[in-house]
């Protein structure tokens, strides 16, 4: 029943491979209707199967007591005490991001933090990691502001505050961004909920948005296949975010589930109410039956396959009792949410779609007037089915083993060590003042203000330390506890030598969440990369999952949830591979706000940790001299973990009134920007064995950290480091308006700061 | 060079959300008028443009159109020029 | 006997948590105002809160103002009861005429989250009655629309009658004459850009705006044993 047209036969127009659609009719024993195969197009993309992605992902360590909901559902929960529970998630929304950038940042926004609150969470923070191409580009710096606008006015306007988040540019990304968006929710423990659909008899509601043609094959056609030239054919997928919809529906589904109206909330995504209904009925091990007519539509004209593919935003799935209907519409109705009955749970492990049947026979509800232009749907109570699968089949798609190949080029790129050339060019004596400036204005290193002041970073009075801070942290009222909350990735590392890349990427955000006093007890993670289909991808891919795997275990951080963006590239050029890593933290007592990142006039600065000469993969050798090549910094899982525990205890205590993490930018970068925000000089010292003062100032080694120390603490605070075996030096004293390394750099704070500050507005006015 | 009066209305394109349509529909009811079936709301752009005649005065406009006055991705423009 | 304050929502407002968090650390008591209710339960002082009522579309409050509950809110303000207006709340009173002037878009066409320094120009106001004049507070911005406008008439009214409630030290959305906040002719209607409950903690980084939400109370607690 393929159709042939012009080329291709029909699956092959959705995306399938002839081998899917052999699989499908195998599982149906039958050719599959039109509406069945755009159904299984939809649900076996990549986006949402994880075909390629899959076999590897089962490596992540998952499981710890505190772990209440684990990766597979909505979002990932954890226990953290006193009755509450936190909801956490992180997903991409690349592709639709490039094509039209405030709304693809702003559904991105919007699906995000539906997945939180289908969980029974209040979302109360967001977070934005984004990394576009360079911002000499004219098309870069558009989608750069377009997507931290569409950010910033889904995000004010919904009313869920964005309290951190990173923008790195890098070429790479140029025809491809990255916006990968963070949420965090919170909840009482008893109103978790898990999207299923219990009990045969019980109704589907369909709750928010009417339905129109939006992201239609979205899924299969954007995410799961790269970017080619002339993409105009792709445009009329575009999804419009409505943050004010998105509101009502989080106080009304809030409410629903405090009243303990709904069994299970679904938030529509990826392939719309096809997904949604279907994998609710799946995890119950139940059926459904749904009725097109029953969907509120927005267009005139639309057939089944629109309607049940649609990508229409700000919907969710309320899966009832019949008994409380009444109270469900009711509900709706005084948050003016359009609400409607469109299936029926049954017991018949079937997923069948119907078309002007419910009316006919009585199921409760009724079908919404059409939109003008459609006559309403004839009802008859004899309809067939227009298709009918297993329902477990649309969630169950194929698993892929994909081949795996270390590149060629892979040792050739290892042996490019920036190291000799760097050492030649800035030797011990070199004055190194210009290139502390030149690297504070790099735009991934400079100063964010001009994105996170277009950020509400307040809402809710929970933000303790906002955007520009190592770790977001929010206190949790009610109790004396805090969270705190980093996102982290380098691509650079990841790309010289994937396995030891992965593992930096979780070290990094455990870093930061350390600097706030703060356990990790959760990561999230998302898996940006480029092609699957070229096995030096998926050597990435299963490189960079097993040294995460490995972070993870070290640091006893449970993963619990993940997404995996496939096919970021343009044309040929995959992305470099971009693992984000987004940690939670839990801070048992907060009292105060945490030390700042900045040091205090009189203090000590004091340096734990090592420091080697690894310039591998560093932003100076990278992006102030182009050197790309080399191996990442060590990654030493034990030194890690010593070095977290070490800052985390300093800062619970009040032994330190400054702490900061050494990452982009090496040790010089963090002290220049401590001094900038204590408004404060420094002198030190950068004597470091087997290393020249530059490669003291730029290296990025892993598990760094500078504190600024009352000179009467400073003993205490070394003789600490000392009893856990982590290298602890006092490097100078803070004092001046000049920040003074001996014999390697000599700026003034105030040249220091405006390099800093104003590189991102300088590059972000220029006219267009 | 004679001058003309462009006039351009930016809407969404047919088959793009809304919002800001959709809320003032349902909330003119309120005010009393239940008649309202459809609100679709966009923006005007009044310009004054010198050409040597309508024709190019047109093309100049649409081409601002295409460039920065309207998204083409999700919006549609029409341009009226006296 | 302690004072109610009515706080409103809007479908879209996204504040009151906030303000009635805020209130409730200094000893107030709130009470919810739902839009589609034409009363203000005879609270004895509404806070219209921060937010994006109706989503902000077409502009800003101008739905909002159709609200059942503003003709409430209206007849309080009236009889004297003090109402005050914050951020999306200030947008609500301007579009509903209970104070003049509008809020347009802010001069650097960017939504403004951060820090911003007050000067308190009058005392005899529902949210200044406890602060002094010339004090300087630290009260977070949160705004796309905050640049206040009105025409010159108007102007030299509220400068000559001293109804401009507070000023920006540092003007960060263009707003005319420096105006963050003004009231009407009795001093019992104000309308602020600033977010006075954001500003309650020091652990969020300034309480500044505690002495401007106490004066709010002791308001209520006038009219509370006024009507006694």
């Amino acid at each position: 029943m393929a159709e042939a047209s012009n080329a291709q036969p029909l699956h092959r127009q959705l995306g399938m491979t002839d081998a899917e659609l052999a699989a499908v009719v195998d599982e149906l024993g039958r050719e599959p209707t039109h509406l069945e195969l755009a159904m299984y197009s939809v649900m076996w993309s990549e986006h949402c199967s994880y075909k390629s992605s899959r076999a590897f992902l089962s490596r992540f360590p998952t499981q710890a007591p505190w772990v209440l909901v684990g990766p597979g559902e909505g979002a990932g929960v954890v226990d953290i005490g006193d009755g509450m529970a936190i909801a956490v998630r992180i997903e991409s929304h690349n592709h639709p991001s490039a094509v039209e950038p405030y709304q693809g940042a702003a559904t991105g926004v919007g699906g995000i933090i539906r997945d939180i609150f289908s969980m029974g969470a209040r979302p109360i923070a967001l977070m934005d990691p984004l990394r576009f191409g360079t911002l000499d580009d004219a098309r870069t710096r558009y989608l750069f502001e377009g997507v931290v606008s569409g950010i910033s006015g889904y995000g004010n306007s919904v009313g869920v505050p964005t309290v951190g988040g990173e923008a790195v540019f890098d070429d790479t990304y140029r025809g491809n961004p990255l916006v990968n968006v963070f949420c965090l929710g919170i909840l009482p423990t008893e109103r978790l909920v898990l999207a299923r659909a219990d009990g045969p008899g019980n109704l589907a509601v369909l709750l928010g948005s009417a339905t129109g043609r939006d992201g239609i094959g979205g899924a299969s056609v954007l995410a799961s296949q790269s970017f080619e030239a002339g993409d105009e054919a792709k445009r009329p997928s575009v999804q419009v975010g409505d943050p004010f919809e998105e509101k009502r529906l989080i106080e009304a589904c809030l409410e629903l589930l405090d009243a303990k109206l709904a069994v299970g909330v679904q938030d529509l995504g990826a392939a719309g109410l096809s997904c949604a209904a279907s994998e609710t009925a799946a995890k119950a091990g139940a059926g459904m039956d749904v009725d097109v007519a029953r969907v509120s539509k927005r267009e005139p004209g639309m057939n089944a396959v629109e309607a049940l593919t649609s990508e229409s935003q700000e919907r969710m799935l309320a899966i009832i009792e019949p008994a409380n209907l009444d109270a469900v519409l009711e509900l709706a109705k005084r948050w003016e949410i359009r609400a409607t009955v469109v299936g029926r749970v049954t017991d018949t492990a079937r997923f069948r779609i119907y078309d002007g049947l419910f009316d006919a026979i009585g199921v409760p509800g009724e079908n919404p007037r059409p939109p003008i232009g459609d006559e309403p749907t004839p009802l008859n109570s004899d309809a067939l089915p227009i298709a009918d699968v297993p329902v477990e089949s649309l969630g169950d798609g194929p698993l892929y083993h994909r081949p795996v190949a270390r590149p060629a080029t892979q040792d050739a790129l290892q042996a490019a060590d920036p190291g000799p050339q760097l050492r030649d060019k800035f030797p011990a004596g070199a004055d190194l003042s210009a290139e502390l400036l030149a690297l504070l204005a790099t735009p991934t290193i400079a100063d964010k203000t001009w994105v996170s002041r277009q950020y509400d970073h307040q809402l809710f009075l929970n933000t303790v330390a906002g955007p520009g801070a190592d770790a977001a942290v929010l206190r949790v009222k009610g109790t004396k506890k805090a969270l705190a909350l980093s996102t982290d990735g380098k691509a650079r590392f990841c790309r010289l030598e994937p396995r030891t890349g992965g593992r930096l990427v979780v070290l990094e955000a455990a870093r930061n969440v350390a600097c706030s006093g703060a356990r990790p007890i959760a990561l999230v993670n998302c898996l940006n990369f480029g092609n699957p289909e070229h096995p030096e991808v998926m050597w990435q891919f299963s490189e960079v999952v097993e040294g995460m795997s490995e972070a993870c275990e070290a640091l006893g951080i449970p993963v619990i949830g993940g997404n995996v963006s496939f096919y970021n590239a343009s044309g040929d050029d995959d992305i470099h591979p971009t693992p984000v890593a987004g940690v939670l933290g839990l801070i048992d007592e907060l009292n105060e706000r945490p030390p700042a990142a900045a040091v205090r006039a009189r203090d000590d600065i004091v340096v734990l940790g090592a420091i080697r000469p690894e310039l591998g993969g560093s932003e100076w050798a990278a992006v102030v001299h182009g050197l790309d090549g080399g191996m990442p910094p060590v990654a030493d899982l034990e030194r890690a973990r010593a070095v977290h525990d070490l800052v985390a205890t300093f800062v619970r205590e009040g032994a330190v009134t400054g702490v900061h993490d050494v990452s982009d930018g090496g040790l010089g970068v963090a002290l220049a920007e401590m001094a900038i925000a204590g408004e404060v000089g420094m002198k030190v010292e950068l004597n470091f064995d087997g290393c020249t003062p530059a490669e003291a100032c730029f290296a990025e080694p892993a598990s760094v950290v500078v504190l600024s120390v009352d000179p009467q603490e400073t003993a205490a605070v070394c003789g600490q480091a000392a009893a856990a075996g982590v290298p602890a030096r006092v490097i100078g004293v803070a004092g001046g308006d000049r920040l003074i390394a001996k014999g390697a750099f000599d700026v003034s704070v105030a040249d220091a700061t405006h390099a800093w500050r104003d590189a991102l507005p300088a590059l972000m006015n220029r006219p267009h | 060079m004679p001058v003309f009066n462009a006039h351009v209305e930016v809407t969404h394109l047919p088959g793009i959300a809304d919002p800001a349509g959709a809320t003032v529909e349902r909330a003119l009811p309120a005010l009393g008028y239940t008649n309202v079936a459809q609100v679709h709301i966009g923006k005007t752009i009044k310009l004054v443009v010198d050409a040597p005649d309508a024709d190019t005065a047109r093309a100049q406009v649409n081409e601002m159109c295409e460039r920065l006055l309207a998204n083409p991705v999700i919006e549609a423009y029409e341009v009226v020029i006296s | 006997m302690t004072a109610r304050i009515g706080v409103v929502v809007f479908p879209g407002t996204n504040c009151e948590l906030d303000v009635e968090y805020a209130i409730q650390q200094l000893g107030g008591h709130t009470e919810r105002l739902w839009h589609g209710d034409d009363t203000t339960k005879g609270v004895d002082a509404v806070v219209v809160p921060g937010g994006f009522a109706h989503g902000d579309y077409l502009r800003t409050g101008a739905i909002a103002r159709f609200s059942p509950v503003m003709h409430a809110v209206g007849e309080h303000a009236a009889a004297g009861g003090p109402v005050v207006g914050i951020c999306n709340g200030f947008q609500v009173l301007c579009e509903a005429d209970l104070l003049p002037g509008a809020l347009q878009k802010n001069a650097g066409l960017k939504f403004l989250c951060e820090p911003a320094a007050l000067r308190v120009e009058t005392t005899s106001t529902a949210l200044t009655n406890l602060a002094e004049v010339g004090a300087v507070l630290n009260v977070p911005i949160n705004h796309f629309e905050g640049n206040y406008v009105c025409d010159e008439r108007t102007l030299a009214e509220l400068q000559a009658d001293e109804r401009i409630v507070v000023r920006y030290v540092d003007n960060p959305n263009g707003s005319l004459d420096d105006i963050a906040g003004i009231c009407n002719a009795q001093g019992n209607v104000v309308g602020l850009m600033p977010h006075p409950e954001r500003a309650s903690d020091p652990l969020l980084g300034s309480s500044d705006g505690i002495v401007l939400l106490k004066s709010l109370i002791a308001a209520a607690t006038a009219r509370s044993t006024l009507l006694v």
